[in-house]
């Protein structure tokens, strides 16, 4: 499947099927900063994504001043 | 997995282990509401009567709250303060004035707009230069004046910032880290107008977590601007966002129980303080078997040693 990544913009091929979470894992991204959109759709963790998947992986944090 | 809560399950689109719930799209969008109107109501922060100043950036959080006060029939106006930093300005500026034109104009609202530019003669950046001041802060300042005096000057009756959870708990663990015991006050979800020419500040986002307010912003279609602000690479907020992180993972509700129970405290009267030593002696007896200070009638260790003493050896 084709991964789309954020910060900086880059596309990943990763082999299916792979369950959501194993994704995240094997890119060493974590859940709780991330979300995993299929086509225009969010999913949750255990979805199995499959090789013809387009696959984005959002990055959810922004900083900037303590203030 | 199958959402919680609607009665015909549907397939979820967000799990939330802090809550120990799973919800489909609809359900998700009633449970952000819900948390943001719990938001203002426990702490205060306006009516359906007052007029409301939003400050938006173009991200997520300013957008999906500008939309979510708007969906709740609030009185939503929106500041936007373009800081002049090249393409991530004008991206930035496009999505808020497509959301303004596209959704915010069908409930009557008005997007305003400041441009530094125009004001200081330079943007965000040659202005830290100049100044010899990290940008981010540099930044800080001039939204903070720019928002407030936008306020004061056109009667809104309060302004409210995009804040959430995870902004709140890595503020407070910065000022924990450093004891800024100073600053630990302002982080209040609601500030109140204290002096003459200060607006009200409320942070109606403070029980949403980040991811939630950004799957929000998917599910319910807000086009909001995904790069991160060029200017905040590497800065102090983005590492202790990562460590809480870690931590949300590994043990679920942390950031929450970190940043809650800090405003818990925070609302108590103020207890009379009683010294250590006093506790002690108020808590402590000896104990019945070795004589130790113990709260118990037999202390945990006297306890440990008869259990171990009851079980035959092998």
């Amino acid at each position: 499947m084709i991964v789309q990544l954020s910060h900086p913009q880059r596309q990943v091929e990763i082999k299916g099927p792979k369950r959501t979470k194993e994704l995240l894992r094997e890119l060493n991204l974590v859940i709780e900063a991330h979300l995993v959109i299929r086509g225009d759709d969010l999913v949750t963790e255990d979805e199995m994504l499959a090789d013809a998947d387009q696959i984005e992986i959002r990055p959810v944090i922004s900083g900037g001043s303590l203030g | 997995m199958n959402c919680t809560k609607c009665p015909t399950s549907t397939k979820a689109v967000i799990s939330l282990p802090r809550h120990n719930a799973a919800f489909c799209k609809d359900c998700f969008t009633t449970f952000v509401h819900e948390q943001v109107a719990r938001a203002i109501k426990s702490f205060k922060m306006f009516t359906p009567a007052d007029r409301i100043l939003v400050a938006v950036s173009g991200g997520k959080d300013s957008l999906a709250l500008w939309h979510i006060l708007l969906n709740l029939g609030y009185r939503a106006d929106a500041l936007y303060v373009n800081l002049g930093i090249g393409s991530y300005s004008e991206e930035s500026h496009r999505k808020v004035q497509h959301y303004a034109e596209t959704v915010a104009a069908a409930h009557s609202a008005t997007l305003l707009v400041h441009v530094v530019e125009q004001e200081a003669g330079a943007g965000i950046r040659e202005l830290a230069n100049i100044l010899h001041r990290p940008t981010c802060s540099t930044c800080g300042t001039i939204k903070r004046y720019q928002f407030n005096r936008a306020a004061v000057e056109q009667n809104y009756d309060v302004m409210a910032t995009g804040h959430n959870l995870d902004d709140e708990a890595a503020r407070l663990l910065g000022n924990v880290l450093h004891w800024q015991e100073e600053y630990l006050d302002k982080q209040s979800p609601t500030l109140p107008a204290s002096v003459e020419g200060f607006a009200k500040k409320v942070k109606p986002l403070c029980r949403l977590s980040e991811r939630e307010i950004a799957a929000y912003a998917v599910v319910n279609r807000i086009d909001y601007i995904v790069e991160e602000c060029p200017m905040a690479k590497g800065s102090k907020m983005l590492l202790y966002k990562e460590v809480l992180n870690r931590l949300e993972t590994e043990s679920p509700g942390t950031k929450q129980r970190f940043y809650w129970g800090f405003l818990d405290k925070q609302n108590k009267p103020d207890a009379p303080t009683e010294s250590m030593a006093e506790k002690d002696q108020r808590t402590l007896a000896p104990c019945l078997s070795c004589g130790q200070p113990t709260t118990a009638d037999t202390c945990s260790y006297c306890k440990m040693m008869a259990k171990a003493k009851s079980v035959p050896a092998r």
